[in-house]
């Protein structure tokens, strides 16, 4: 499942980080890499960013960056 | 005594509390400037402890080394390049895991790092616990417990730092991050194919060159290419090979599995020092976002701190504005009494006076403005406005963040523009001071009033609406604009913190406030000054002008010939004789002003200029009141009271003066359109060069801003004429 498709209050394991570059890079270094376990917080008031919890602190993503992310084991 | 001095350089992820701590160590003995090339604030400090001469450097904040942010590199540079005796990491103890990272790269750099746990405090209560003794052993490396906003362990911090830096402990055998065993054969190989060329130099130390070089990383391989010379293409093209090769074996870039493995070397260290009780805790942070981020009501709430941020600005703002005002035209009546008449004194009192007088009002307006938007940062609400107007930003290609910048620009662009300092992108940070001024600022206001009330009379507010609106929309078409021509390439990446919100402290929100507020004053100062001066000559010369009538001659005949009628009158008679009299004599000088202006330089511009404006349908008098307006645009009304003779009060003089010129209400429409968007006032042109740090972008700026006015005042006056609007 693409993270972009999780709902609010849904939990998961992140099994790949896609795309490329900076974009990337970033989300692997903010702790998003395979096997994190992630939190979808809540979605903004206009339905994008997407907040969620990782590695015990909060974080946001555009949903077209949450697209490059597919999880696992969601519930 | 000479004291020893050691640089101290302070590490660490964004909202760790770093800033605190500087502020702690240095108080007020700080030295804020820009990092060279970019407007990234440096922050430096000297302080005496231990008989040491400390030098505490604040690095940006930053969540890793990789080269990608401005930040990063500079941070890096720093570190590799000027060699700090020691750098403190400061670790926010209860993001420990994510802080580790950054803490991996520093380490990888042999450089003599501390840690530095902030605020375990609240890790506690959050049930978070941290072996302090086993972290330090697993990565040998000191650590202190602080407590950043309760200056808690600062002494023993940089006690330890001291001896550290004159410990001379080898930090290369240091324990850090072992990768797997694919990587770390590549690495060897590498090593001894470099090592075996003792001719060799390369910039950096050899396993971290090696690192960085499979992690693809631009700028070491051009400083490797730069120092090796031919050696240094073979290196690449050697450390290319074991990148192919890695990539086939792991099916993914060496550099995202070095992340992997690095997040991998955390996660057992955190396994042995970190204890979670998982009991259930109250988290006030995502209690306040249950309202603040509300999907109903985070929007209401977002506007009203919008507001109220405005309010205190411009509303409160007014009042010392008052009073600096009434202090310069105080200080420049008591000149004028106590100077002889020259031109040093025109000089002093027309040219600098009037001109730095009219920045530095604005004072007030920036301190509470700053100190505002230093509050939302300090508590955390930044990041959470720029989650809520994400969205629609990123329609105009931007950040969340830039909204506050763009809409400070209504009041006034010079805070506003200095506002764009919080987002993180250069190429954003561009985008929005080239779009702020389009954001009708409150100067420009009162033209608008004076042109509605005399040709929209009935229609006022809705035409000033209008006005307002374009400006909006034209911010809208010139951000998708450049976004895809100019400064092309996605904004910043959304992938931001949202901290936990915490309560600010005033020490900190004070020296942030006056920290930029002093920028303001001192670089605002310089290029107002000579603006000023260089408008005020274009003005006051050429002296010697040849009037058309001899206004002196005129004016003493005229009182002359009242004073006889007045003597020979009484009473109320004699009261009305003296008011006409001033009446005809202020009408000479008003006359005498106005033939003044028209001859002098500035004048003579606006004559010269004159067929640029024809099409649009301002007459030269409109030119010249349009090229005051780069001083201020406050100054358009009155120089426009001027040149029609009307007085500079903008009463119905000024009316009954534009009613009986050429002027139509399409051609106020199209001044208006113009004054809406044609090139910044001084100070603001002169915060675009400060903020942009670039004189091809601020030229750009007024270029592009004038020519966009140019051609919309056009459509507006030759497509209403075709129309039919006269």
């Amino acid at each position: 499942m693409l993270l972009s498709e999780m709902k609010e209050g849904q939990a998961g394991v992140i099994n790949r980080v896609g795309g490329n570059g900076a974009l990337r890079r970033r989300v692997l270094e903010m702790g998003i890499i395979k096997g994190s376990e992630i939190y979808i917080e809540k979605y903004a008031p206009l339905k994008d960013p997407l907040e969620l919890i990782v590695k015990g602190y909060h974080l946001s993503l555009r949903v077209e960056e949450a697209a490059q992310i597919t999880v696992d084991d969601v519930k | 005594m000479s004291q020893k001095s050691l640089t101290i350089a302070l590490a660490g992820n964004p909202n760790s509390g770093k800033t605190t701590i500087f502020n702690n160590i240095t108080g007020t003995r700080q030295k804020v400037g820009n990092w060279p090339g970019v407007t990234v604030e440096k922050k430096e400090g000297i302080v005496s402890k231990y008989g040491y001469e400390l030098k505490i450097i604040d690095l940006p904040g930053t969540y890793s080394l990789t080269p990608f942010s401005v930040e990063e590199i500079i941070a890096r540079d720093f570190v590799l390049d000027e060699c700090p005796d020691v750098v403190i990491d400061i670790i926010d103890a209860s993001n420990l895991e994510r802080s580790l990272y950054l803490a991996t790269q520093l380490r990888e750099t042999d450089c003599k790092v501390l840690f530095a746990l902030n605020m375990a405090d609240i890790a506690r209560t959050r049930g978070i616990k941290i072996d302090a003794e086993k972290l330090s052993e697993l990565l040998d490396l000191p650590i202190v417990f602080t407590i950043g906003n309760k200056n808690e362990g600062i002494d023993a911090l940089l006690k330890k730092a001291i001896d550290l830096a004159e410990s001379d402990v080898d930090t290369r055998g240091k324990r850090k991050v072992k990768y797997n065993k694919d990587i770390e054969n590549s690495i060897s190989k590498l090593r001894s194919f470099i090592e075996k060329d003792p001719g060799i130099s390369l910039p950096y130390k050899t396993r971290w060159t090696i690192i960085k070089l499979l992690e693809n990383d631009k700028i070491v391989k051009e400083r490797v290419l730069q120092k090796a010379g031919d050696q240094g293409q073979n290196i690449i093209q050697e450390v290319q090979l074991h990148c192919e090769l890695l990539a086939d074996r792991f099916n993914d870039d060496p550099e995202i599995v070095m992340t992997d493995e690095r997040y991998g070397f955390i996660a057992g260290i955190i396994k042995e020092v970190l204890t979670t009780i998982t009991k259930q805790r109250v988290d006030i942070s995502r209690n306040i976002d249950m309202v603040l981020t509300n999907r109903f009501i985070g929007f209401p709430i977002f506007i009203f701190f919008i507001w109220a941020m405005f309010q205190l600005t411009f509303s409160l703002g007014v009042y010392p504005m008052e009073w600096l005002d009434t202090s310069v035209s105080w200080f420049s009546i008591s000149l004028d009494g106590l100077l002889p008449d020259s031109l040093l004194k025109d000089l002093l009192i027309n040219g600098v006076i009037a001109g730095v007088g009219s920045v530095i009002v604005f004072l007030p307006n920036i301190l509470i403005l700053f100190f505002c938007i230093a509050l939302f940062e300090d508590t955390g609400y930044m990041s959470r406005a720029a989650f809520l107007m994400d969205r629609i930003m990123h329609l105009i290609g931007l950040h969340g963040k830039s909204f506050i910048p763009m809409l400070m620009g209504f009041g006034c662009s010079v805070p506003a523009i200095m506002a764009t300092r919080t987002l993180e992108s250069e190429k954003d940070r561009v985008l929005t001071i080239l779009i702020t001024p389009f954001m009708s600022c409150s100067a420009k206001l009162p033209i608008y009033i004076v042109l509605t009330g005399i040709f929209f009379s009935a229609h006022a507010g809705t035409v000033i609406f209008c006005v307002y609106f374009a400006g909006i929309i034209l911010a809208i078409v010139t951000g998708r604009l450049f976004r895809s021509t100019l400064l092309r390439g996605a904004d910043a990446p959304f992938v931001m913190e949202l901290p936990p919100y915490r309560v600010p402290m005033v020490k900190s929100l004070i020296i942030h406030m006056w920290d930029r507020s002093k920028m303001f004053l001192k670089k605002m100062g310089g290029v107002i000054l000579i603006g000023s001066v260089v408008i005020w000559t274009l003005s006051a010369f050429p002296r010697n002008i040849q009037y058309s009538r001899d206004y002196v001659a005129e004016i003493n005949s005229v009182s002359a010939l009242y004073n006889t009628e007045i003597t020979t009158a009484n009473g109320l008679d004699m009261q009305h004789l003296e008011k006409k009299r001033n009446a005809a004599i202020a009408e000479l000088e008003m006359a005498r002003k106005s033939e003044k202006m028209e001859r002098s330089y500035m004048g003579r511009i606006g004559k010269v200029l004159a067929p640029v404006f024809a099409p649009l349908g301002i007459d030269w008098r409109g030119s010249v009141a349009l090229l005051t307006g780069f001083v201020a645009k406050e100054i358009v009304v009155s120089t426009m009271g001027i040149l029609y003779l009307a007085g500079d009060d903008g009463s119905d003089t000024l009316k009954n003066a534009l009613l009986s010129s050429d002027m139509t209400p399409l051609s106020a429409l199209a001044m208006m359109v113009f004054v809406l968007l044609y090139l910044p006032c001084i100070a603001t042109v002169a915060t675009i060069k400060q903020e942009t740090g670039s004189f091809k972008w601020t030229l750009f700026s007024i270029t592009y801003s004038t020519s966009l006015a140019w051609v919309a005042a056009f459509c507006v006056y030759q497509g209403g004429k075709i129309i039919g609007f006269s």
